[in-house]
């Protein structure tokens, strides 16, 4: 692959020689940085049978089973909650009613301002506390909740930017079969901007389960509070249950963000995409051939705008 | 407005707090994702290896994991003893490099190719391509998401609550816990948030200068 990138030459004899010592670096780095780290867990004893023995019990694992669907069904409420909510926000963000327009972009940045974990404290640590009130939230919703506002906002401006971005021949010949405004909306706009922006959506949902980690701090019984809980004694297993919990969540998320990366490709190459580049990482218009000038100089003027909602905040 | 005067000792030290992780976070992150950023276009197969699957194992952690594994973890063996705060700033600057790394990953992409080759048919080397001729365009395409991912560190830095950092949003039980300070822990919890809001306002603020200062004029 090394002859595809313009930004150097197929490597002539010298090169090879030095990108083999600097990879011959590399590798040594990486090795002396794991090595450590693997010779401090031998050190401490961290490899001992007795410190993994607590995971041949079947109790353990019903109880890694249950935080699992904790932390799985926080996910599918919190996913499907913020899909929709996203929905409305856009929708309202885009009215021709100033007054509908304005509050809208006002929550859709004060949401997006917040800290998501400030969010769940609130609803959990700050409902919870007031003074009189019998009303108790759980802290499932509270995650839930917090997770929906924050996501909500982000996909909305996703889904408004993915709107944007498309050829306003076709809202106009939507007007011009007769169609009302909502007709538009629905049968003409949402349709490809879900189509353009699906691999945003799911990007998002990336984030979204990862964010149901923050579970743990306000004390949602999700699997880092698991893995916490196991080790709560002293001489307890925490960097082994810390590492099995790793391993879970980080493999819910690469398949997650798999699916993301497929349909990135996948709507790339669609030919009923052609001409429509609503984000600036993956369709840009200065990397194909074909493209027009005026599309590029639009690219330009609109980059930024772009990145800072499908890529930047959704950390 | 009890909650924020009666307390402005707690709220200095939370604020002080919270700017520290960032600053700290964001310099590790900036260092280390360039880095990292360099190795994912580099010509060395093995460079680009490491760091695909560094940024894609850590993209895909959660953040409370990373800060688990660098509070709780770290102490578990028996290495010279660090307080949490460096251990925040460190967990903080390994999770966000990776979007830095991206980031500019993402911004010398946008570099339209003719650039990369002209400089390449007058002879340049990789490294005079990449400091005279790719760097300086892709660094104003590279400023705005960058702002993004600082605002969204400057976000993340409250999951320090969660592991012993007295920052802002650790306050609610720095308050709660004592019995003769003022204010209820909504009160508090909304000054955070309203503490939050003003912080991202300015850096958007600073996001918009310079994406007006640096943009592409052709």
């Amino acid at each position: 692959m090394s002859g595809a990138s313009v930004l150097y030459d197929v490597p002539g004899p010298r090169a090879v020689l030095r990108n083999r010592i600097l990879g011959l670096v590399t590798v040594l780095i990486v090795l002396a940085a794991v090595g450590f780290i693997v010779y401090r867990f031998a050190a401490t004893g961290q490899f001992d049978a007795s410190r993994w023995n607590l995971f041949t019990y079947s109790l353990v694992w019903q109880g890694m089973a249950q935080a699992l669907w904790a932390t799985v069904s926080a996910f599918l409420a919190a996913g499907v909650g913020s899909i929709v909510l996203g929905f409305v926000l856009a929708i309202g963000r885009l009215s021709d009613h100033a007054w509908v327009r304005v509050p809208v972009t006002v929550v859709i940045e004060l949401l997006r301002a917040v800290p998501v974990l400030v969010m769940m404290m609130i609803f959990f640590y700050g409902v919870n506390s007031i003074p009189g009130s019998t009303f108790r939230m759980s802290a499932y919703a509270a995650v839930v909740i917090g997770l929906v506002l924050y996501n909500g906002s982000v996909l909305a401006e996703a889904l408004r930017a993915g709107i944007e971005a498309l050829p306003r021949g076709q809202k106009e010949a939507g007007y011009a079969i007769g169609l009302r405004k909502s007709g538009v909306m629905a049968f003409i706009l949402l349709p490809q901007a879900i189509r353009a922006m699906l691999p945003v959506i799911v990007a998002q949902l990336v984030v979204t389960l990862k964010d149901t980690a923050l579970g743990f701090i306000i004390t949602y019984p999700e699997l880092i509070y698991y893995a916490k809980y196991l080790s709560s004694q002293p001489g307890r297993p925490l960097l082994q249950a810390g590492l099995i919990v790793a391993v879970i969540y980080i493999s819910m998320c690469l398949i997650l963000s798999g699916i993301a990366k497929w349909l990135e490709v996948r709507t790339r190459r669609s030919p009923k995409m052609k001409g429509y580049t609503p984000d600036a990482g993956g369709g840009d218009p200065r990397i194909h051939d074909g493209s027009t000038v005026t599309e590029v100089i639009a690219m330009q003027r609109g980059a930024g705008k772009f990145d800072g909602t499908s890529t930047g905040p959704s950390v | 407005m009890d909650a924020l005067l009666g307390n402005l000792d707690l709220w200095g030290q939370a604020t002080l707090n919270t700017v520290l992780l960032f600053l700290g976070g964001g310099a590790l992150a900036l260092v280390l994702g360039t880095v990292v950023g360099a190795m994912r276009v580099s010509p060395v197969p093995i460079a680009r290896g490491v760091g695909t699957v560094y940024v894609n194992l850590v993209r895909n952690t959660p953040l409370t994991l990373v800060f688990f594994f660098f509070v709780f973890g770290y102490p578990k063996l028996d290495l010279p003893e660090i307080p949490f705060m460096p251990l925040g700033i460190i967990a903080l600057g390994i999770y966000t490099a990776t979007y830095v790394a991206e980031v500019l990953r993402a911004g010398i992409n946008t570099v339209p190719v003719g650039q990369a080759e002209a400089a390449r048919a007058i002879g340049l080397s990789f490294g005079q391509v990449m400091t005279l001729v790719v760097m300086p365009q892709a660094f104003r395409s590279v400023v705005p998401p960058m702002m993004s991912v600082f605002i969204a560190l400057l976000k993340n830095t409250t999951v320090a609550a969660g592991f012993s950092i007295a920052e802002l949003a650790a306050l609610r039980a720095t308050v709660a816990d004592s019995a003769n300070r003022p204010g209820t822990v909504m009160e508090i919890l909304l000054w955070v948030a309203v503490v939050f809001i003003v912080l991202v306002f300015l850096l958007s603020l600073v996001q918009r200068h310079f994406e007006k200062k640096w943009r592409i004029v052709r």
